[in-house]
């Protein structure tokens, strides 16, 4: 648009650096290091949560002073997270052979 | 390599295929140069970005997709005509059944109510285009390589044999190697990021670019069964981006997710493709509801009965299609209690379901009826879609689904929605909003005679399968006993039937090219919504102007008070956006580097793939920023136009 005065998006492309970084910590943690199991978990965790927190701060206009945060993704973010939910509790409900 | 391990080699069938596809291609060349057309093809259908367009584009590639699960679907039919007959090899029946339930779900129905939805609901709401018209581009091109990919293995490399499905382990590594299986992983992560970005794209579009006074509850029941299955899409699709990829990485570099070994749970693939795969055949239904209930009412001549209810239901049905997948393996063995509880849920669904089909009903009671095609698909649809969910309650019942489970009673049920809902919503809808694309109407009688062919070929073809399938005739069986012969045999004639129907419908196309009187009000059918306002030709822009909604039924209300949508005192130039070629580019590349890893060639791959990210550092930067169409260029279509 030609009122826009940002012309590099620099939100974007740190975002999209850090998300990659994020990605190959993970994947160097669960192949390369010499951690235990449930070290390797507890920080591939820690690592989504962080990787979530990139996405809803640097795409998602989680934060938006200019518009005071009017236009923050709350429904989709509640909806996002049922399916999550829905998915793993699921998951594991079907999948052990307990029930 | 060799050139006999890269081409598929040894079946008359195949090379035929190959010599046809060598013709149509070089016959297409051919005429494109002789008519100088190739410029013409890159400007005004590669690198559109107008929805109208990549409408187009999306319903003739999906009715393309039509004919080649067709032809699949007739071989099949063929070879089970007779017991003992010779016609495909078990391997060769393997690999059709898979192509034919893959394209027809993924490459045909949604891409044709794809198609519909990108044509008419800007149209039904008002808008100039999509919210994201290059992001739209880009899941045209991403849907096409990703057919082209699938649609090549049968010559190149070999065709996926495990089942649409495609469980593991049969379809891991260790008992399926070979490219088949990559084709259908790549081929369907490919068209799959398309689709989740129509997904988006089309709920911004609905959510932030309806007419002023439009209100969610006042926009048209085809727009809402589209936001609503825009929800279900933006949820359920990352479900199948991720098992995909597991899959991939399982095949291709050697994790142990899905397999026997390692401590893979192959089981889990069986979980998370049904946790999409049937939130996906709302996706395809959904729509297709929103189709008959724009058809319903137009030529009932009546606003649709129980508005709310209708709407409502549909929000009822997709959120419980997330909460039901486990009906597709009740045998699985997960015990009593959690078969029992997605038993119940799985019921659940019959109750909205009900709701719309008495809705329906309810529009049509003391109604004159005006039967048309399109209406003739819709009422056809009614009792056929009936039979279709009363079968599907009885296979949800868990313990009588030991019984059913994976006999033809199963594929009979799920022919019976899918075909008399999406497919027949398909044909309806085409119909139904064909004048508003091309400016004329296809052929009624044609268009009938092709109903009656193709309605009464379905009932012949499925209804026995559900007598085969209680006779205990298991599905993806390559070679029929004589007990059943009977039943197969009367299948097979309806399902040459429904092809005679289809070749009629086709060549309605070009009969009603060549003959249909052309239209000149833009309101064809006496329509109701907004869409029926405009021109046809409708102008690239759409709306010169809109007027404030005030009711369901839009155009109507217009009717009424003799609004139209060119008011010479409020026109403004409009901002409109311009052309590009780099989603077509861009999808090239990712189609090339993906064919590079369906054959494990991964530096060629990531080569193509660094090409991807060049194209997308250059859209990251690209100023462009659209064209205004100009105030007098706006009265000078218009008026020529509407004949002021």
């Amino acid at each position: 648009m030609s009122n826009q005065t940002k012309r590099i998006p620099t939100h974007h492309i740190i975002g999209f650096v850090l998300s990659i970084l994020l990605t190959i910590l993970a994947a160097w943690t669960t192949i390369g290091s010499d951690l235990s199991t449930n070290w390797i978990i507890t920080i591939i965790m820690l690592l989504a949560v962080i990787q979530a927190g990139i996405q809803l701060i640097m795409f998602m206009h989680i934060v938006e002073p200019e518009s005071k945060n009017g236009h923050v993704p709350w429904n989709m973010m509640f909806h996002g997270f049922v399916t999550a939910s829905i998915v793993v509790a699921g998951s594991i409900f079907v999948m052990v052979y307990a029930f | 390599m060799n050139l006999d391990e890269f081409f598929v080699t040894g079946e008359p069938l195949i090379y035929a295929g190959m010599v046809s596809i060598v013709l149509v291609t070089s016959a297409m060349i051919f005429l494109l140069t002789y008519f100088k057309k190739w410029g013409w093809l890159w400007r005004e259908w590669l690198t559109t970005v107008d929805h109208k367009k990549i409408g187009v584009m999306y319903i003739l590639s999906a009715l393309a997709m039509l004919f080649r699960g067709g032809v699949d679907a007739l071989m099949m039919r063929v070879q089970l005509a007779f017991p003992d007959l010779n016609f495909l090899n078990a391997q060769h029946y393997n690999e059709i059944f898979t192509t034919h339930g893959t394209i027809m779900i993924i490459f045909m129905a949604m891409p044709f109510l794809i198609g519909l939805m990108n044509i008419i609901v800007p149209l039904q709401i008002g808008a100039r285009d999509f919210a994201f018209p290059f992001v739209n581009a880009l899941s045209f091109w991403s849907f096409f390589f990703g057919a082209l990919l699938f649609n090549i293995s049968f010559v190149i490399g070999g065709s996926p044999d495990a089942g649409w499905t495609s469980y593991t382990p049969l379809a891991g590594a260790a008992m399926n190697p070979g490219p088949g299986q990559n084709f259908y992983l790549l081929g369907l992560q490919l068209s799959g990021i398309g689709t989740l970005a129509t997904g988006i794209n089309l709920m911004v579009t609905i959510l932030k670019m309806r007419a002023p006074g439009m209100k969610l509850f006042k926009m048209p029941i085809f727009s809402w069964s589209t936001l609503v299955t825009s929800f279900i899409i933006i949820f359920a699709f990352p479900i199948l981006t991720v098992a995909l990829a597991l899959m991939t990485i399982d095949r291709i570099f050697g994790s142990q997710f899905f397999t026997l070994t390692g401590e893979g749970l192959p089981m889990m693939w069986a979980n998370l493709f049904w946790m999409w795969g049937h939130p996906e055949v709302y996706i395809v239904i959904l729509p297709a509801f929103g189709i008959f209930s724009e058809v319903i009412a137009t030529f009932a001549k009546k606003r649709i009965f129980g508005y709310h209810a209708m709407v409502w239901s549909m929000i009822l049905i997709a959120g419980l299609s997330f909460l039901v997948w486990v009906h597709h393996f009740f045998t699985m063995g997960a015990g009593a209690f959690v078969n029992s509880v997605f038993s119940v849920s799985t019921m659940l669904i019959a109750v909205p379901t009900g709701v719309k089909i008495f809705n329906w009903l309810g529009t049509l009671y003391k109604s004159k009826i005006q039967f048309t095609t399109p209406m003739m698909w819709a009422l056809a649809f009614i009792p056929s879609f009936v039979i279709g969910g009363v079968t599907g309650v009885m296979l949800g019942m868990a313990a009588a689904d030991y019984q059913f489970h994976n006999s033809y009673f199963l594929i009979a049920h799920f022919h019976y929605v899918l075909i008399a809902g999406t497919v027949f919503a398909c044909f309806a809808g085409l119909e139904y909003w064909y004048p508003k694309m091309f400016g004329h109407k296809l052929n009624e009688k044609l268009g009938k005679l092709s109903f009656w062919l193709f309605v009464i070929g379905f009932h012949v073809t499925f209804l026995p399968q559900y007598f085969l399938g209680l006779d205990g005739m298991p599905r993806r069986l390559f070679d029929t006993a004589p007990e059943w012969f009977t039943l197969n045999f009367i299948s097979t004639v309806g399902a040459f039937g429904m092809g005679a129907g289809f070749a009629l419908f086709v060549f309605n196309i070009y009969y009603s090219y060549r003959t249909s009187q052309r239209e000149t009000t833009g309101d064809s059918w006496d329509g109701r919504t907004l869409e029926w306002a405009t021109p046809t030709p409708i102008p690239h822009y759409n709306f010169a102007t809109l007027p404030t909604i005030r009711d369901i039924d839009a155009f109507v209300e217009m009717k009424k008070r003799n609004e139209t949508t060119y008011d010479e005192s409020k026109l403004k130039p409009i901002h409109m956006p311009n052309n590009s070629g780099q989603p077509f580019i861009m999808m090239a590349l990712l189609f090339m580097a993906s064919f590079a890893l369906v054959f494990e060639w991964i530096t060629l791959s990531v080569i193509f793939l660094v090409g991807v990210l060049i194209m997308m550092v250059i859209r990251s930067f690209d100023e462009d920023d659209g064209h205004h169409v100009e105030v007098e260029e706006i009265k000078e279509t218009e008026r020529s136009l509407r004949g002021l």
